[in-house]
């Protein structure tokens, strides 16, 4: 298990020495957000009834544009053989690189969201429902990019297969994401979506490390 | 669990294995047998199925037919055993620019589930003289630098099987001879190697592959 934590830590430090990409997802996140109130005006309750939506999406599109390092990096200088052949079950390792991914990317959607929540005029509940709906949902975006990560890793410049791959697959927490705030704010209970949300986590945290590992091995042929 | 230590398993029996590779037939009918302490060269021009052979020994590649096995334990009910008797250096370097050199060594150490503790580190830069450039980020290494660092990665943990892809590749003479003192202490060890390679290494080779060059016919499924 130690090789598990290892492989987590070695994915973290290289997200930090080589920042830019993890800049680049909170930058395009919140740049997204913020042409909103300038595009469509100020006025709040406007910009509250499409918020939810809004972040929604722009943290979906932030998520797809990082995923293409997830495996692309390491396949191309041949680490990937190398983590492959550790003692590690493959499908650990693809768990392992895409917590690593969640951290140094949906993490930081999460940590952004109150933020762009204040700016897009969310208040009282909604406010706090979308960070909860934020914090249980990006692991799920992770968890199901890393399926169309692994399976592109062997395509140059494979950014619109992967959205292609993935978007699909994102609909539902897209769904019940904004489901949950927008139940929210018309005072109903967020519950049932929120408890949707972790169903869709449960079902990805099983499901995409199996999928993932199943695509790697047929890339590393 | 140092796999040294368990002289059961030896020996690496490869039986009748045959490689397909995009439906076209790279070698077929290929039956050897690496005893502990021994060296196999595997030798044939280019495009013969060195590589191939190479990864499909490692497990990166599965064979059309034919069966590998450990003592006389198959290898594929157990892949964990085996990917712990296979060390394994392709033409790619696998060497993280954003690492230092060391850096580079330790993570590989912890992934492979390797003893823990700098000697470790320190032998592995030792023995191919990398010690001067242990704090170097890796990005500034020449060619030969990065192919000594790669090698290095073999003293990290112990593995059985030793899979060398052109090893020789970039070295200059010393490092060529630093390989060889390496290929002859692991061998001294009752390891064993298989290596492709154009130029002879100084090392006391039991058996040479030969394969002939792919005819790539084309395969009626």
């Amino acid at each position: 298990m130690s090789e598990f934590f290892a492989l987590i830590r070695r994915d973290l430090v290289l997200a930090r020495r080589q920042g830019s990409a993890t800049t680049s997802v909170a930058v395009f996140f919140t740049l997204t957000v913020t042409l909103f109130p300038l595009g469509i005006g100020p006025e709040s309750a406007l910009l509250g009834t499409v918020a939810s939506g809004v972040i929604w999406v722009a943290a979906l599109l932030a998520t797809m544009l990082s995923l293409d390092r997830l495996f692309q990096s390491d396949f191309e200088d041949g680490s990937l053989d190398v983590i492959a052949l550790s003692p590690l079950p493959l499908e650990l390792v693809a768990l392992a690189k895409t917590l690593a991914h969640w951290l140094s990317t949906g993490l930081l959607l999460v940590a952004l969201s109150p933020l762009l929540g204040l700016l897009m005029q969310l208040d009282g509940t909604a406010y706090l429902t979308l960070i909860a709906a934020m914090a249980l949902g990006t692991p799920t975006l992770s968890l199901f990019g890393s399926i169309g990560a692994a399976l592109t890793v062997g395509v140059k410049r494979g950014g619109v297969l992967v959205s292609l791959l993935v978007i699909p697959l994102y609909i539902p927490v897209l769904i019940f994401g904004v489901g949950a705030v927008d139940a929210a704010a018309d005072g109903l209970t967020q519950r049932p979506h929120l408890l949707m949300l972790a169903a869709l986590f449960l079902f990805s945290v099983v499901l995409s490390p199996i999928a993932s590992a199943a695509a790697l091995r047929l890339n590393l042929e | 669990m140092n796999t040294y230590d368990d002289p059961r398993h030896h020996t690496f029996t490869a039986d009748r294995l045959t490689c397909i590779r995009g439906q076209r037939l790279v070698f077929s009918d290929l039956s050897f047998v690496i005893r502990p302490g021994t060296a196999t060269v595997l030798s044939g021009p280019n495009g013969s199925g060195k590589s191939s052979l190479l990864r499909l020994v490692a497990g990166l590649l599965k064979p059309a037919v034919g069966t590998m096995t450990w003592g006389d334990e198959l290898t594929r009910p157990d892949p964990e055993f085996h990917r712990r008797q296979v060390g394994f250096v392709g033409h790619q370097d696998a060497v993280k620019p954003a690492f230092t050199v060391a850096e580079n060594l330790r993570y590989w150490r912890a992934i492979l589930g390797g003893a823990s503790g700098e000697n470790v580190i320190g032998a592995a830069l030792s023995a191919h003289d990398l010690g001067h450039l242990a704090d170097l980020p890796a990005r500034l290494l020449s060619a030969g630098q990065r192919r000594r660092l790669n090698l290095a990665r073999l003293n990290l943990a112990p593995r059985q099987l030793w899979l060398l892809d052109e090893p020789t590749v970039s070295l200059d003479s010393e490092s060529v001879a630093r390989l060889e003192t390496c290929l002859r202490q692991h061998l001294g060890n009752q390891g064993s190697a298989l290596i492709a390679t154009h130029t002879p290494l100084n090392v006391e080779s039991s058996a040479t592959i030969e394969l002939a060059p792919a005819t790539w016919g084309a395969i009626d499924e």
